[in-house]
């Protein structure tokens, strides 16, 4: 069956525009009475990092997957260089997949595989290499994250931050034009974090990707970002550059760089404190 | 309230023709990657090791069960037959019942305890570590790279396992009718023979195919669609097996109406008292 890709001619919504890889637009999504994505809206350079921040269960990861065509969204439209993505059947997304790399938080290893048959799964799926330049490929990207020798054990055998480089090197297996990161520094202590962090610049570097990173680690955030962008509600409630997020007059923005509790958060606390704390004998007579 | 009980039930019959509705779309979706690549090498090389967490693995447990059918009833008709000096047919009873019912069916609970049960762990462990999104993300359809490898292998070996399961129920009553109770071994063997044909054996073999079938495709569909966390893993084990059991229970009640009728319209109706 011809691929049925929409032309962005015939259709009403109309193209990208040209500075844009990816465009979200009008994003809705919920899930069952729960409101995720609100009517985000991005366009989303080739080249550069961008990264989601927001408070957790604000969308983010959600949002991710709109991209890849794991979820489709109630209302909106996803496209990317040109062509409409989230209207199509999951049997023509398979070649439209193959432009990312996708970092799952916990990295998603095969269990029943080894850490090389991990890395080399999407180039026994599509390429036509024989196994051994298969083998030598997965290798090489080994070496690039920086995990040459692990390539016989099976993933249980790493640890959590060894578990994520192997699974960012299945990651770019097939030289993929955007990379997506969901929280690749969770669970890692502040040195494996910044371990992280070193690969997402030097993978843009080298490879010269488009990188998503959804995370909320804030120094690793402005170690990577050319543009940050902040999640609330659902909505986008920022995007600029780092420089400006820092300097921005939005108090909700810049608690959550900060990283401290709000007004709202904090009587949230106080109160439900008060409601457990035992009743005293003499105030019961 | 009237109205509160009629949404209940309304709701109730909603999320069974939903779950029911969705079962059938991952039934559709499994055997159309069945047929499109049952004849390519890739598939086999995922199935083979799926023959033997389902097949050899299981052969221990099988034969138990197989025959301590066959010993029980034995043990439990040998009076019966001797109160009216019919010792010598237990065999056709006890051989009969072992491969047109309760071999099959046995065999087949046994596997959905154990095979469903593993299934459904492992492929509700991978939906909830999302490593079934890592296979979509990469452009290899989870019911193909999973579900086809682990469905071919539950029709191929349930039938295998289920003539294993026979033959070892027919031991273990020959066991204890002649070498503990003391019947002629060749009456035993000579009524066995008028009691049961070829068509007995094949009506336990060809049910048996399909409980493999429904255990195979079950235990997949819930381990895809369980719930987040380890109680949503473990809930869909428990859940599985349960659904396997009673598809078992219906499918046979199914196929017994089905080839009695179909035998009866081409052999006749044939006593086994000669």
């Amino acid at each position: 069956m011809q691929n049925s890709i929409a032309d962005p001619t015939t259709t009403a919504s109309g193209p990208t525009p040209k500075a844009s890889l990816l465009s979200l637009r009008n994003l809705h999504k919920r899930f069952g009475k729960l409101v995720v994505l609100n009517g985000v809206s991005l366009e989303i350079e080739e080249g550069k990092t961008i990264v989601i921040l927001g408070p957790s269960g604000t969308g983010k990861s959600v949002l991710l997957k709109h991209i890849v065509g794991l979820l489709r969204p109630d209302k909106g439209e996803v496209w990317f260089d040109g062509k409409r993505i989230d209207d199509q059947p999951e049997r023509n997304l398979t070649d439209y997949r193959k432009n990312f790399g996708f970092l799952f938080q916990m990295g998603a290893l095969f269990d029943s595989l080894n850490n090389l048959d991990n890395v080399a799964f999407p180039l026994v799926e599509h390429s036509t290499f024989d196994k051994e330049k298969i083998a030598e490929l997965a290798q090489e990207k080994l070496r690039m994250v920086g995990l040459p020798e692990v390539g016989k054990k099976m993933p249980g055998e790493l640890s959590g931050g060894q578990r994520k480089r192997v699974a960012l090197a299945r990651a770019i297996a097939m030289g993929p034009r955007v990379i997506l990161y969901d929280e690749p520094t969770t669970g890692l202590d502040p040195i494996r974090s910044d371990v992280i962090n070193e690969l997402i610049l030097k993978l843009q570097r080298e490879l010269n990707v488009t990188s998503i990173v959804v995370t909320h680690d804030m120094n690793g955030a402005f170690k990577v970002a050319d543009r940050m962008v902040l999640l609330t509600d659902g909505k986008v409630r920022f995007d600029g550059t780092p420089e400006e997020i820092r300097t921005t007059d939005d108090e909700i923005v810049r608690q959550f760089i900060a990283g401290e509790a709000g007004v709202a958060e904090l009587e949230s606390l106080r109160s439900n404190g008060q409601s457990v704390e035992p009743q005293m004998e003499e105030d019961k007579k | 309230m009237p109205a509160q009980y009629i949404e209940t039930v309304g709701r109730s019959n909603n999320n069974a023709l939903a779950l029911l509705g969705d079962f059938s779309i991952f039934v559709a979706q499994t055997f159309r990657w069945l047929f499109s690549t049952v004849f390519r090498l890739r598939t086999w090389r995922l199935v083979l090791p799926q023959m033997y967490d389902v097949g050899v693995k299981s052969v221990p447990v099988i034969a138990v069960t197989g025959a301590f059918i066959g010993m029980v009833m034995a043990i439990e008709s040998y009076n019966q037959f001797k109160s009216i000096g019919q010792e010598e047919r237990m065999g056709s009873i006890i051989n009969l019942s072992v491969v047109k019912q309760i071999g099959p069916v046995l065999a087949a609970v046994m596997l959905a305890g154990r095979i469903g049960g593993a299934l459904t762990a492992e492929l509700g462990t991978m939906n909830v570590t999302e490593q079934l999104d890592a296979l979509r993300v990469m452009g290899a359809d989870p019911i193909r790279y999973l579900v086809v490898p682990r469905l071919l292998a539950c029709l191929l070996l349930t039938p295998i396992l289920t003539i294993y399961s026979d033959l070892l129920g027919v031991l273990g009553g020959y066991f204890v009718a002649v070498q503990a109770f003391g019947v002629p071994s060749a009456p035993y063997w000579q009524f066995s023979e008028q009691a049961i044909d070829s068509w007995q054996i094949f009506e336990g073999i060809f049910k048996s195919f399909f409980f493999g079938g429904a255990i195979g495709l079950i235990s997949c569909y819930k381990g895809f669609t369980c719930g987040a966390g380890a109680s949503g893993v473990g809930r869909a084990c428990t859940e599985s097996f349960v659904a396997s059991f009673v598809a078992i229970m219906i499918l046979n009640f199914l196929f017994a109406k089905l080839l009695q009728d179909i035998y009866i319209a081409i052999y006749g109706v044939k006593s086994m008292f000669g």
